[in-house]
């Protein structure tokens, strides 16, 4: 295919189990372009305009293919009046679970998005970016899986205790969650936002048995997910998907986000013609690689993943590191312009599907 | 299979079914083993282990590892009156959780050690220098460190300069994702051994408490 297409369509196209002109490819940074502009992470995240600038300067020097709209997962504890830290070189993140005992979610209430300045920030940032760049770079947004969520609002461990021991207050948390959940993602896709990431690490089986998630996790994303009015994909945020991917296939999922950790080639004979694959660029690695090892990875990728379309090259936790040299991050996008144009007849059985 | 391995996989299983009753039944019987840490080391060790391997080849989710760790630690201190957990002869070990917030893996370590006999300090979180001046002050020879976000596993570095500035002989054990993502990580900043496990993290101690001793 010798036409170039825009992002847009680049992204479609694979999303459909299509091969389009080259592979497209995505740098999820959400704190990273602060970088660029030389300015501090708290001061970055502090307006709108910041990102905004910060995402079309990223877009401009290493022409991937999706914006991201992702403040920090954080943000979302912050609407529901938890802490937040941040750090001079890494995501912020939440800070004391807000809840402290089991008993306090009898009393929560979910925050209103409108009166949330923290979430109307990222309405704005969806609002401009959508203005700067029409239907031509998709814009991805994320939502916390309410799943997914717990940890952030009251600790891994205190979670770990209400869903194994505390049924009815679990099922509580998830109901306040689920209409927060789809609130927020219903919010940011009017803003201009394409496509929902449904940020859900706790799904994967790296973190509950397959039992456990078919009872809890699944069942959630499918009801969440058919509230959601546009298309989602779901981040498992370095987690293992491989034995669950035919259940995520069918929670109404359209894209997942797959680990490091696990073979892409294996991923991908699951994946086909069920689920466009997210990754799997090891992003804890990336920080120290030489130019042909980011090529050399980015190559791997392609010809395990790319033939046959459904294959979005990206990293395999779903934030690039403030600690990756910008050299690194060029020689990934100059990798994907020179092994990743279709058909990729340099790839053994590319023509295979 | 011996008696004991028959009972290590038993104990195992019950453990990730989350059967408490049958835990306590198995545990139960340390009391008649004639070394008790004899017991641990042919039966709760070994169902440690399997685990660990499980968790590390995905097929032990995080839930059931943190659940069996909580079963096991309060079922021997339930059977155990207090004041009488056998304890091994080692040196002085601390763990903490580096600059993040993210608290499991410490806790899913700590009950491992403690299970198996040793006794250790709990920091909680600590930044780098309050944490050098501590363990100088107590005379910690083991240091635990668990982290979860990148930049916390790299103030590792600042830790291993800042204790080298004061002298002190300290052993530093990092776990975490990062390092479980970047397997060189725990060299570069400077760490003396890096545990997948919280079962890896009992051998790395048993071993390190041997030498510093």
């Amino acid at each position: 295919m010798s036409t170039e297409m825009t992002s847009g369509q680049r992204v479609v196209m694979a999303l459909g189990h299509k091969e389009p002109d080259r592979v497209p490819f995505f740098l999820p940074a959400s704190f990273y372009p602060a970088r660029e502009m030389g300015i501090s992470i708290r001061e970055y995240f502090s307006r709108p305009e910041n990102v905004v600038e910060g995402q079309m300067r990223f877009l401009s020097r290493y022409h991937h293919d999706i914006i991201s709209a992702l403040f920090y997962a954080a943000i979302e504890v912050e609407a529901w009046g938890g802490e937040i830290v941040f750090y001079d070189d890494g995501p912020p993140n939440a800070g004391a679970p807000f809840i402290r005992k089991p008993e306090d979610i009898l009393r929560l209430e979910p925050p209103r998005i409108g009166d949330s300045p923290c979430l109307v920030k990222v309405l704005r940032a969806i609002e401009m970016l959508k203005a700067r760049v029409g239907d031509e770079v998709p814009i991805v947004a994320i939502a916390v899986s309410p799943f997914s969520a717990p940890p952030m609002q009251m600790g891994f461990a205190s979670y770990f205790d209400l869903m194994y021991e505390r049924p009815e207050l679990f099922e509580r948390l998830m109901s306040l969650n689920e209409n927060f959940c789809v609130e927020w993602a219903n919010a940011q896709l009017e803003a201009g936002a394409a496509t929902i990431c449904y940020f859900d690490p706790v799904s994967s089986p790296t973190i509950v048995p397959r039992e456990i998630y078919l009872k809890t996790g699944f069942q959630i994303a499918r009801r969440t997910i058919s509230r959601i009015k546009g298309p989602t994909g779901t981040h498992l945020a370095s987690g293992r998907s491989l034995p669950i991917l035919d259940d995520l296939a069918q929670t109404g999922t359209l894209i997942i986000g797959t680990s490091a950790l696990e073979d892409l080639a294996e991923v991908k004979a699951a994946c086909r013609g069920k689920l466009t694959i997210l990754g799997n660029l090891n992003a804890i690695e990336m920080r120290r690689w030489t130019p042909e090892e980011a090529e050399a990875a980015v190559k791997d990728a392609i010809a395990k993943a790319g033939p046959g379309g459904g294959f979005i090259l990206a990293d395999n936790h779903g934030e690039i590191p403030w600690q990756v040299p910008e050299e690194v991050l060029e020689s990934i996008s100059q990798a994907v312009q020179k092994w990743g144009g279709y058909p990729l007849d340099w790839v053994e059985g590319h023509n295979g599907g | 299979m011996t008696g004991y391995e028959r009972l290590s996989y038993q104990l195992e299983q019950a453990l990730l079914a989350l059967d408490r009753l049958v835990v306590k039944q198995i545990l139960a019987e340390s009391g008649q083993a004639g070394n008790i840490f004899e017991f641990t080391d042919r039966v709760i060790v070994p169902a440690m282990e399997m685990m660990g391997e499980g968790w590390e080849q995905g097929t032990i989710a995080l839930s059931q590892y943190y659940m069996s760790s909580r079963i096991l630690e309060e079922t021997l201190s339930a059977l155990l009156p207090s004041g009488t957990s056998p304890q091994r002869p080692h040196q002085k070990m601390a763990i903490t959780i580096l600059n993040d917030y993210h608290a499991l893996g410490k806790r899913i370590v700590s009950s491992a050690l403690q299970v198996n006999g040793f006794r250790l300090t709990d920091y909680g979180r600590r930044e780098v220098d309050e944490l050098a001046e501590a363990v100088k002050e107590d005379g910690i020879r083991v240091l635990l460190v668990s982290v979860l976000m990148l930049p916390s596993a790299l103030l590792v570095k600042q830790l291993r300069r800042r204790l080298d500035e004061m002298a002190c002989p300290t052993k530093i054990v990092v776990g975490g994702a990062p390092f479980r993502f970047d397997g060189q990580l725990w060299r570069e900043v400077g760490a003396d051994a890096m545990g997948k496990t919280a079962s890896e993290a009992v051998e790395i101690v048993t071993e390190l408490a041997v030498e510093s001793g």
